[in-house]
């Protein structure tokens, strides 16, 4: 069962190959490719986070910034500027990449929990900027984005192939965060995020790992905003929130920090759940995520694949 | 009409007034985030939900609510009772019921709980009583201003300012200058040494708890008059607050009473000259601050 939190072994490989031919299926059987594509963006976001506080260590409550500030730009190109959309999105990423790059510099001089509020802060003051700002529509962000054509010559605006777009890009991203937790470089980062003093005795310099792991990590949570504004055709306020920062760390808790498959699970596991209570529950939405978020922290803090390994890991003990 | 630097000099005192204002909520609440900080080592989200608890339960009071068949109605000043008694009611039941479980852990947890915490409270006021601002009326022994010469000040904002330095400074002197207050700090070092010597730790982290939220209940009362009381106005408060807590220093309690004051007083000298950047100044100042000096001002972290 290692492959959930590690996902390099055979069975690793099986498993996500499986996982992989069940997402290609999907649409054919009747699943609604918007709702998947929208979870899957969502999963980006997770996995990008949990590169950061899984792997690294670092609690940032402000990652909404780079997600919803990536698709404030994609959006306002693709409307405004008519790019197509594959330069929209690196553009997106670019923006929260340097975005990224400046709050990582403020935030990595403090440490734990300090940490958390600077970068809370910082988004906080990105949130108001793109409430003020000309081009992003106030109160009611930019909507009716039209999805173009990919490099000029696929149009996206039939949601079957706008889903392969989106599975594609998930997949690269899916390998790249693969590549980065197992490569010298991702065990550096493990390093700090188990003993950051032992790490700098060690001759690293801890600081320019973090800040590059925090320009990753935002580059990344912005591509899933990007790519979240060609799903939804819209980017709004929400996206920037606070309350968009929670719900990412919500969906990397339950589904299992600093395990493989953890955020992809949360991700579809909460943007299931707010699809299914937003017609029932309403304005309540909020609160049961509010209360889903309290009963994780107090008694499900390895989420769905940490509990799991758990299990398994119990389960090879006795036997 | 007298200027300086081009503004009529009763604006700027007015401006700088309201920033003073300002900066004793800012002050009040990052004591209070300081206090629980100092022996939960957590950082309380939920305190912007507290404080705007506590405004609601003041402006319940004045309209009246019916429980169980009774009528409860009361004015401002029993309203500074009771708004701070209910939200420490509520503190005691939060630590008692969810925070205790946290303590062995690392600090993140506690502030993702509180988190979630404050989404609730947040979601269910804001599904009772909607977005919309409530207004509450100042009581009428603190309506009208004063002529000061200078300026005119509106009587309660000069209330607010006032009350908020006596609590301040009460709550200093109470974790300084007391036996309680060396108990707490002690807990603080050593809480299993502290226990051996026979002091109900546990009962004593509920009660800071409790009283931390209290105070972020009181300055929610006190509130109510001088904004517009809505499910949101704690939320967005409390990301400031934070900004002033990491520009001070959780170290010190002295500390996060200047900073709060002193960070209200900037912003209100921004809004005069240039207001465009009023609600950012405070991050600004903390991004130099961080650069700077990354404990904070008065930080004693490393």
């Amino acid at each position: 069962m290692d492959w959930l939190g590690q996902g390099v072994d055979r069975a690793g490989k099986i498993a996500w190959i499986v996982a992989l031919a069940i997402l290609v299926v999907a649409p054919f059987v009747g699943v609604y490719p918007i709702f998947v594509a929208q979870a899957l963006c969502f999963a980006i976001f997770a996995m990008s986070f949990n590169l950061l506080l899984g792997y690294t260590g670092l609690l940032s409550f402000g990652h909404a910034a780079f997600f919803g500030g990536a698709a404030y730009i994609t959006a306002w190109l693709l409307q405004e500027k008519h790019l197509t959309p594959e330069l929209a999105i690196l553009a997106g990423v670019g923006a929260a990449a340097a975005t990224g790059l400046v709050f990582g510099m403020i935030a990595i001089r403090r440490q734990g929990i300090y940490f958390a509020m600077v970068t809370l802060a910082l988004a906080y003051m990105l949130s108001f900027f793109f409430l003020q700002a000309s081009f992003t529509g106030g109160e009611n962000g930019l909507q009716g984005i039209e999805r173009g054509r990919l490099l000029g010559l696929i149009p996206l605006e039939g949601d079957l192939a706008l889903y392969f777009f989106v599975l594609a890009v998930f997949v690269g991203v899916f390998l790249l965060v693969l590549r980065i937790v197992h490569s010298p470089y991702g065990q550096v980062l493990k390093a700090i995020r188990e003993n950051e003093p032992r790490a700098i005795s060690l001759g690293y310099e801890v600081d320019r790992y973090k800040l590059l792991a925090f320009v990753l990590s935002a580059a990344l949570a912005g591509l899933g905003g990007s790519l979240k504004v060609l799903v939804l055709h819209l980017a709004t306020l929400q996206d920037v929130r606070w309350e968009q920062s929670g719900e990412v760390i919500l969906m990397t808790l339950l589904g299992g920090l600093g395990t493989f498959a953890g955020p992809v699970v949360g991700a579809f596991t909460v943007v299931g759940l707010q699809n299914y209570l937003s017609d029932r529950a309403g304005a309540w939405t909020t609160v049961i995520i509010g209360v889903i978020f309290v009963l994780c922290v107090v008694a499900f803090r390895k989420g769905f694949v940490g509990e799991l390994l758990a299990w398994q890991k119990r389960k090879a003990r006795k036997a | 009409m007298t200027e300086v630097f081009g503004v009529p000099i009763q604006a700027l005192f007015g401006q700088l007034m309201l920033g003073l204002v300002n900066g004793s909520f800012y002050a009040m609440l990052s004591l209070g985030l300081a206090v629980i900080f100092g022996l939960l080592g957590v950082v309380n989200f939920a305190h912007g939900a507290m404080y705007m608890l506590g405004a609601y339960v003041a402006w319940l009071g004045l309209d009246g609510i019916d429980v169980h068949g009774m009528h409860i109605q009361f004015n401002f000043w029993v309203a500074l009772l009771v708004g701070p008694l209910v939200v420490g009611l509520v503190g005691v039941v939060v630590e008692k019921l969810l925070l205790k479980r946290l303590y062995k852990l690392d600090p993140l947890y506690g502030l993702l709980l509180t988190f979630g915490l404050a989404l609730i409270v947040q979601g269910v006021f804001l599904q009772y009583y909607g977005s919309s601002g409530q207004s509450y009326d100042t009581p009428e022994a603190l309506s009208g201003a004063t002529n000061l010469g200078f300026m005119i000040l509106p009587n309660y904002r000069g209330f607010v300012v006032a009350a908020s330095l006596v609590i301040c400074f009460g709550t200093w002197f109470l974790i300084e200058r007391t036996r309680l207050g060396s108990l707490l700090r002690a807990g603080t070092e050593n809480p299993a040494l502290v226990q051996a010597f026979g002091v109900n730790v546990p009962l004593m982290v509920t009660l800071t708890y409790a009283g931390g939220a209290a105070l972020a209940g009181l300055a929610g009362v006190l509130a109510a008059p001088v904004i517009q009381v809505t499910p949101l106005m704690g939320s967005n408060l409390i990301i400031v607050v934070f900004a002033v807590v990491v520009i001070g220093g959780m170290g010190s309690i002295i500390g996060s009473i200047v900073t709060g004051l002193v960070l209200g007083l900037v912003e209100g000298l921004t809004r005069v000259f240039y207001p465009e950047a009023s609600n950012v100044v405070v991050f600004f100042i903390m991004a130099i601050v961080l650069m700077i000096r990354p404990a904070g001002l008065f930080g004693r972290e490393k």
